[in-house]
């Protein structure tokens, strides 16, 4: 009993298919409170599937998603990060109003905005700092400042828990880091269980509790340590596979695709 | 000249059609131009014109056949959902394909050649009553849909993802938009023809998104300028014998110019802290992490 009310997340036995191909079978973890759980593996193995699954989005093809006891159903209770995808220079729509959408951005109808509703839109705003530039068209934003606003447009709602799809990818390093501390900070302050889906687990490895590692077929779960290592990986991926610890980061060489290691990270950075 | 033309029941019929075509333009080009529709809307205007041509030639009032041809249209782009290259390259194909059959359909077409003209350059002044009627219920069924649907069409129109993820359904909403887009390009031939539909759809709501950052305010300028366009465009009309659709289209190409001007003249405020670096200051002091 106790342990149900401590798990604010319980996926249990998710089974997913693609046609022929079984992308993963009997996927079963539990998120506590304030957890932080990295999700890496390879292009393909359906990690963005995974959260459309917790998002009510997508069906699996059996198993259940709980969250705070209930069925996951589409879409109240969580909040939701994406890519950084960078907004039109030209679109009319203020920093405030994007945080807005993730308060009241699915209702119908026409409505005035409450007091209430503002002073949650201000402290999401405050929340990430972004209250210098509220009133600012997103368009002209940095990159970084838009997905610090994608931040306090997913916390707007207090949400259950957190979904993060790769929310770091063409950011910056001081922005990553920002992004980071910032999700890390909401989690500790108000016990909101994290799933962040990422190809590199470097810039997160300080702040994570788990790791789930998807390979084809295949899936592990345990703490950083557990998960990462030679032996852990070589049989998920059922080839040698060698984990470095180089200065405090995590380099993992000899995956058949090679997504997962840093240097894809870095040789990105390189275009921006 | 001007004052005896304006005591004109005539006069006062177009000036009322041509202010309820242009609210609706003027709202719904926001949403146009946030989705980068506009080639779509360019599409369903000459579709329309490709169905009001069949009209012509089965005997029927090619209004019916302008609205047939423009909800086809808008159906079938709402229900593709495509995006970005892909949308382009479709739309292209299906609308060289219906300007063919039009200019099939209006050679077959015995009568009188004035129609055809007037559906592509439009003819605000020989609005009747009956048909301002009927534009009045059109408008009410597009500008009722848009604001029911207000805030959902904003987000999967500026933010597909997260709207996503908060329950808005992608694509009933992208039949709903494509559907009214659809509606409002019937009423919007019947003033300023097939040929410069764009001229009150897109031009006001592009020179709207330049002067403001609020969805609201842009949605209210866009209105604005496309009904200053439109009655500003009969008027002169009637002081210079020539075509409306030329001084409506002026007017909003002036009105896009010059908020381009303002745009780019206006000292960006907001950016002078942001990008360059990120320094602590700028981070909450409740990050968990140091800056270091």
């Amino acid at each position: 009993m106790t342990d149900e009310e401590q798990n604010i997340v319980s996926v249990e036995d998710l089974t997913l298919r693609f046609g022929e191909r079984t992308l993963w079978e009997k996927l079963s973890f539990e998120l506590g409170s304030g957890e932080f759980l990295a999700i890496l593996g390879p292009n393909g193995t359906g990690k963005t599937s995974l959260l459309r699954i917790l998002l009510g989005i997508l069906e699996p093809n059996s198993g259940r998603v709980v969250v705070r006891g209930r069925p996951a159903r589409c879409c109240a209770a969580i909040g939701y990060i994406p890519q950084q995808r960078v907004f039109d220079r030209d679109v009319s729509l203020r920093a405030r109003d994007l945080v807005r959408l993730g308060l009241d951005g699915h209702q119908w109808g026409v409505s005035v905005l409450s007091r209430t509703k503002r002073e949650r839109i201000d402290r999401a705003l405050a929340e990430v700092g972004a209250s210098d530039f509220a009133e600012a068209a997103i368009g002209r934003l940095s990159g970084g400042e838009q997905q610090r606003l994608r931040v306090a447009q997913a916390l707007v709602s207090d949400p259950a828990v957190l979904l993060a799809d790769e929310p770091l990818l063409s950011l910056d390093l001081s922005y990553q880091r920002v992004i980071t501390d910032l999700i890390d900070a909401h989690r500790r302050r108000f016990g909101t269980p994290v799933l962040f889906v990422t190809h590199d687990i470097n810039p997160i490895l300080p702040i994570v509790d788990r790791v789930l590692y998807l390979a084809p077929g295949r899936w592990a779960i345990g703490s950083a340590d557990e998960v990462l290592n030679s032996e852990t990986l070589s049989s998920l991926y059922e080839t040698e596979v060698d984990v470095l610890r180089v200065r405090g980061r995590v380099i993992v060489v000899g995956t058949p695709e090679d997504h997962n290691t840093h240097h894809v990270h870095e040789h990105r950075q390189a275009h921006y | 000249m001007l004052t005896q033309l304006l005591a004109q029941h005539f006069v006062h019929t177009a000036l009322l059609a041509g202010a309820v075509v242009a609210v609706i333009c003027g709202a719904i080009g926001i949403f146009v131009v946030t989705r980068g529709a506009s080639f779509a809307v360019h599409a369903i205007s000459e579709l329309g014109f490709t169905g009001a041509a069949a009209a012509l030639v089965a005997g029927i009032d090619p209004v019916i056949g302008m609205i047939g041809g423009s909800l086809s249209v808008g159906l079938a782009l709402g229900f593709l959902s495509l995006r970005g290259r892909e949308r382009d390259s479709a739309i292209g194909a299906v609308l060289a394909f219906g300007l063919g059959v039009g200019v099939l359909l209006l050679s077959l077409y015995q009568g009188y050649a004035t129609e055809a003209t007037n559906l592509l350059f439009g003819s605000i002044v020989g609005v009747s009553d009956n048909q301002l009627r009927s534009l009045a219920i059109v408008a009410l069924v597009v500008g009722g849909g848009l604001a029911i649907a207000y805030r959902p069409l904003l987000f999967s129109s500026v933010d597909p993802e997260v709207a996503e993820s908060r329950g808005v359904p992608l694509r009933a909403l992208s039949i709903l938009i494509f559907l009214l887009i659809a509606l409002t390009t019937a009423e919007a031939i019947q003033v300023v023809g097939v040929l410069l539909v764009l001229t009150l759809v897109i031009t006001p709501a592009a020179a709207a998104q330049r002067l403001t950052g609020s969805p609201g305010v842009a949605m209210l300028l866009s209105i604005g300028i496309a009904l200053v366009s439109t009655e500003g465009g009969i008027l002169l009309a009637l002081e210079k014998p020539w075509p409306t659709s030329f001084f409506i289209a002026t007017i909003s190409f002036a009105a896009y110019l010059i908020a381009r001007v303002i745009d780019a003249t206006r000292p960006t405020v907001a950016r002078a802290s942001g990008r360059s670096t990120v320094s602590a200051a700028e981070t909450p002091p409740a990050a968990g992490l140091s800056q270091d």
